[in-house]
């Protein structure tokens, strides 16, 4: 691979990569991200392979592994171009299938598309309601690049935007484009980046530093991690434009360490980078230098905030600094260093190409472009997803989302991480809008959008999320390390049957001081999830204090099971699945769970077939009286047993 | 980096009855060759700022960050001992006593939580007799929860040995433990 | 630097802090982890002021905070007091020898219940050992709630603990003094914390 040393060596290597792909020639993709590569992706793209060459077909048909399609749910997912056709849920043994019908016959195999609520059927992977309705204009190329192939990247258009910048503009020019488009931090702070960059630019020093927060620690956020592994070299461009502007010449890509996938394709990408001479001395010949180095993380939520990972990056415990003076002026060894997350990087390429008119012509007044989220929790179509600014939290959970899992009814959405709150039935309307999110007592965060359906207790839910930060807090500061303690006791014993009245009052008097005397942001905005939570959900709140009852049918303690004696139908599937056997009875005699012996695991609940739907969660009053043993089963009119 | 085989994956997709081979790599990673601990300072050139680095390559190599390790680091990348051990505490990828030979990690994340990860963290528990962060007394399994593998939509998630697991039932949880030697 | 402080119009250099200043003009702020021998820590969140400044007001900690131009400092409103009485009784559930403390914040009976470690992890005996003695004989171990100060066994061992004692006099708590017993950090050093935190799980 010969350096790349101008512009035009670049756009020559470009052409002679297209020159050698054929726009129709059959292509298959087989997404190969975490989420599919677990439900057997590696082995799909392996039956391929073989069946293509079993047909003699090696040499017509491309295969390509490439990196996370956002349609999750539904994995392992492959997408036949140039058709885009889209069949999901792929298993090895329906290759033969695929290949036989759609590659040689161009014939559909109809079990293999999706089909919707009417029970028909769609073909192509853009009119799939998940697909339609979003805007894929960062994550799209996923669905077209093999990770670990730059020529992929380059086919496409990459670092087509670094020669511009390089070349065409000067890093004031690029700042004004970048501060013009308000592209504002996508990995939670919604900080606008070009403001960010001028800062650490204009600060005094000649070393300066620019890093890649990919340490996404958001339970239930997984957007980063995919763009890492599908498109490294997008957030790589971002970058190396970003060091240009600044006057940066190295840079750091923190990544997590539960990430593997990721550091390994983010390691392959910049070898490559390196080799074609994109990164490192003299890039492109344009007499910019500039390097990257990768730094993981090692399993601590609070180091993702920017001044801890740049601490971290020192070689010490990654623990925040008071920010009072910014790491835009002094960063990782007291020099500015200037941190964006992966999303924000990976979107710079696209507004220096298309422009900042272009980009602001997207999305809301305050929140411009888009934005990928982590659609999952009840919903149908769980994964990723993304929209333009603007687009309604109901839009989003059900024509993306399909609506809530099983029929069940919608309750709550969480937005923002343990930094967000939960947002009611009411609010569905709300544009997704960093301002109109912090309104109302949530966040955009990075991205992370978790649906709660009935079933889904609010009490647990922040008790959920407390504890979590308690574990993740780094203990330095009183407010956060002692009140978060204080408020997941509270909240445990509310969640245990022992809330006492004025439980509710004292975790509002400890948020208001958690919120207000926290060093850093994890302890600042802990209160979140208790505070919208008491707020949208206080009767839940009462009736766990007041009346010992979870409503959701959650709270181990608070929650029995019985059979109802008038619907049980024997059929002994409980009592063959209870764990700690406490379930009684036999062929055609009334089931009794034990509630002595019952550990509230809820198996019994869920094996209950539907039709009968025998098994009852019992709330705030007592557990109604077992029918005597040997209680014969109340048949159904007219049903044969 | 060649990407390596990966043992086929249990979970939504049943891929035959094939029992769990000795894996060669885990998701993403090459196989390491057993490295002393100077040889991987010396990688990176014994930068100070390599601690966390320096560490992470340690732990996964012994499985534990055994003492007398640690201060080698230390006197190697001239860190205070304090601060060495500070590190080493302060993560949760550290382990200062030896971890059982099979690590069995529940993710406890949003989307897993609501879709029931307690539950799963539960039958885990009994299965193995042994708490999260704890190690059983045969030393062959250890028990720890994450704060979210990013594999959201498959939860919930149990990772054993290196190798993803979308809610296995009790059945199939029971033969991969009986599966670990 | 021109600011005003409680009402009063100080002169400070720039790159003092608020702390400083405030005491350069004889005010004084309660703190519980400053000690002027070393760098700031903002741990304890015990001195925090209010700050107004073009009609921004916010709270801020004024051992690390730096003195600006034109600078409005108020180091007692409800709101501070109010702050300073939570942490207070937040750090009295695990540290109840702050009970005299705590009375003069009008804390009477403690709403709080934790470990008792007698520690509110100011950090002056770790930081002091650090910065100023260079013999980094004393580390936090842990997160969270589970951060513990604790002496680091090789260290004592091998005699690089100097004994100085320097840390005893520090100790807000009187902790280190009380459980030191002598020479011999039995209970305090790393590998006792690491054994309680086992104990604890079974």
């Amino acid at each position: 691979m010969a350096k790349l040393r101008s512009p035009a060596d670049l756009e020559k290597k470009r052409e002679q990569i297209l020159s050698q792909r054929d726009p129709n020639k059959p292509c298959v993709t087989i997404c190969s991200g975490t989420g599919c590569h677990v439900l057997g992706s590696d082995k799909v793209a392996e039956a391929f392979v073989s069946e293509i060459s079993k047909n003699g077909l090696t040499a017509k048909v491309d295969v390509r592994r490439t990196g996370c399609h956002g349609f999750c749910e539904r994995g392992p997912v492959v997408v036949m171009f140039p058709e885009g056709t889209c069949y999901l849920g792929v298993k090895p043994t329906d290759i033969p299938d695929v290949v036989s019908q759609t590659l040689v016959d161009k014939q559909l195999v109809e079990r293999l598309l999706y089909n919707d609520s009417a029970g028909k059927t769609i073909a192509h992977e853009r009119d799939i309601p998940f697909y339609k309705f979003q805007s894929r204009l960062v994550f799209g190329n996923n669905t077209r690049i093999d990770p670990k192939s730059i020529d992929d990247y380059i086919a496409l258009g990459g670092y087509s935007a670094l020669a511009k910048a390089l070349f065409k503009m000067s890093p004031e020019e690029v700042l004004g484009e970048v501060k013009k488009s308000n592209l504002r931090g996508r990995g939670g702070g919604g900080f606008p980046a070009g403001v960010k960059w001028e800062t650490t630019r204009n600060a005094p020093g000649d070393i300066k530093y620019v890093i890649v927060n990919a340490d996404e620690g958001d339970p239930g956020a997984f957007m980063d991690r995919s763009l890492l592994e599908g498109n490294p070299h997008s957030v790589l461009e971002g970058l190396i434009i970003g060091a240009y502007t600044i006057g940066s010449h190295e840079g750091f890509i923190y990544v997590r360490q539960e990430y593997p996938l990721a550091v390994e394709n983010v390691s392959v990408a910049l070898e490559q980078a390196r080799k074609y001479g994109l990164l490192g001395k003299d890039i492109l010949g344009s007499g910019f230098d500039f390097d990257v180095k990768i730094h993981r993380g090692a399993g601590a939520f609070v180091s993702g905030e920017s001044s801890a990972l740049m601490t971290a990056i020192e070689g010490k415990v990654g623990e925040p600094r008071p920010k009072y003076i910014r790491t835009a002026v002094s960063g990782v060894w007291e020099r500015p260093s200037n941190l964006n997350n992966v999303e924000t990087w990976a979107t710079v390429p696209l507004i220096i190409n298309k422009g900042a008119d272009w980009f602001t012509s997207i999305g809301t007044k305050g929140s411009k472009g888009t934005k990928i989220f982590s659609l999952v929790g009840k919903v149908n179509n769980t994964g990723l997803v993304e929209v333009p600014m603007g687009m309604s939290l109901r839009d989003i959970i059900y024509k993306i989302g399909g609506g809530i899992r099983k029929d069940k009814k919608f309750k709550a959405v969480q937005t923002g991480g343990p930094s967000g709150g939960c947002l009611p039935e009411s609010l569905l309307d709300l544009p997704v809008d960093y301002d109109e999110l912090t309104k109302v007592g949530s966040m955009m965060g990075s991205g992370g959008m978790i649906v709660m359906d009935e079933d889904t207790c609010m009490v647990d839910v922040a008790r959920y999320f407390l504890n979590f930060l308690a574990d993740e807090s780094c203990g330095k500061c009183v407010p956060c390390r002692a009140g978060i303690d204080q408020m997941v006791k509270i909240l445990n014993r509310i969640c245990e049957g022992k809330g006492q009245p004025g439980d509710i009052e004292l975790l509002e008097e400890i948020c208001e001081i958690t919120r207000d005397a926290s060093l850093c942001a994890l302890g600042q905005t802990a209160p979140n999830p208790v505070l919208s939570t008491v707020q949208f959900f206080r009767d839940e709140y009462k009736a766990h204090i007041d009346e010992k009852r979870c409503p959701a049918g959650v709270c181990k303690a608070l929650v029995s099971f019985y059979i109802d004696p008038a619907k049980c139908q024997a059929c002994q599937i409980c009592l063959k699945n209870c764990p700690v056997q406490a379930i009684s009875g036999a062929k055609n005699i009334v089931h009794i769970i034990d509630q002595a012996k019952c550990t509230k695991c809820g198996t019994c609940y869920e094996v209950c077939p539907q039709r009968f739907s025998a098994v009852v969660k019992v709330s705030g009053k007592p557990v109604p009286a077992s029918p005597p043993p040997g209680t014969e089963v109340m048949r159904k009119k007219g049903k044969q047993e | 980096m060649a990407r390596g085989d990966v043992k086929p994956p249990k979970g939504k997709v049943k891929t035959g009855a094939e029992k769990a081979a000795p894996s060669t790599t885990k998701i993403g990673t090459q196989e390491q060759e057993p490295n002393s601990v100077e040889k991987i300072i010396d990688k990176y050139n014994s930068d100070k700022s390599a601690l966390i680095q320096i560490l992470l390559e340690i732990q996964k190599q012994n499985r534990w960050l055994p003492r007398d390790t640690l201060m080698v680091v230390s006197e190697k990348l001239s860190v205070p001992l304090s601060q060495v051990y500070r590190v080493a505490t302060f993560y949760k990828a550290f382990s200062l006593i030896p971890q059982g030979r099979h690590l069995f990690t529940v993710c406890m994340g949003t989307a897993c939580h609501v879709r029931g990860s307690p539950r799963l963290l539960d039958r885990v528990e009994d299965t193995l007799k042994i708490k999260p962060e704890e190690t059983s007394t045969d030393q062959k399994f250890t028990l720890e929860t994450v704060n979210c593998l990013g594999c959201c939509a498959l939860g919930p998630v149990m990772v054993v040995d290196g190798e993803y697991h979308s809610n296995p039932p009790s059945k199939e949880l029971a033969e991969l433990v009986a599966a670990c030697d | 630097m021109k600011l005003t402080i409680d009402g009063k119009e100080v002169e400070a250099e720039e790159g003092k802090t608020i702390l400083e200043a405030a005491k350069s003009a004889g005010i004084t702020i309660p703190t519980l982890c400053y000690n002027e021998k070393l760098v700031p820590y903002g741990g304890c969140r015990f001195c925090t002021v209010e700050i107004s400044k073009g009609g921004r007001t916010r709270l801020v900690v004024s051992c690390v905070y730096n003195v600006e131009d034109g600078l409005v400092v108020k180091t007692v409103t409800p709101k501070v007091i109010k702050i300073r009485k939570m942490l207070l009784e937040l750090m009295l559930a695990s540290a109840p020898v702050l009970s005299e403390l705590a009375k003069q914040y009008g804390i009477e009976k403690p709403r709080f219940q934790s470990e008792v470690t007698q520690c509110i992890l100011c950090g002056q005996c770790v930081r002091y050992c650090a910065e100023v003695k260079k013999a980094n004989a004393l580390t936090f171990v842990g997160r969270g709630v589970n951060r513990r100060v604790a002496f680091v066994d090789e260290v004592v061992n091998r005699g690089v603990c100097m004994d100085c004692r320097q840390c005893y006099g520090l100790c807000p708590t009187g902790k280190i003094p009380r459980e030191t017993d002598g020479a011999y950090f039995e209970g305090i050093r790393i590998s006792d914390v690491l054994a309680q935190r086992r104990a604890k799980k079974h």
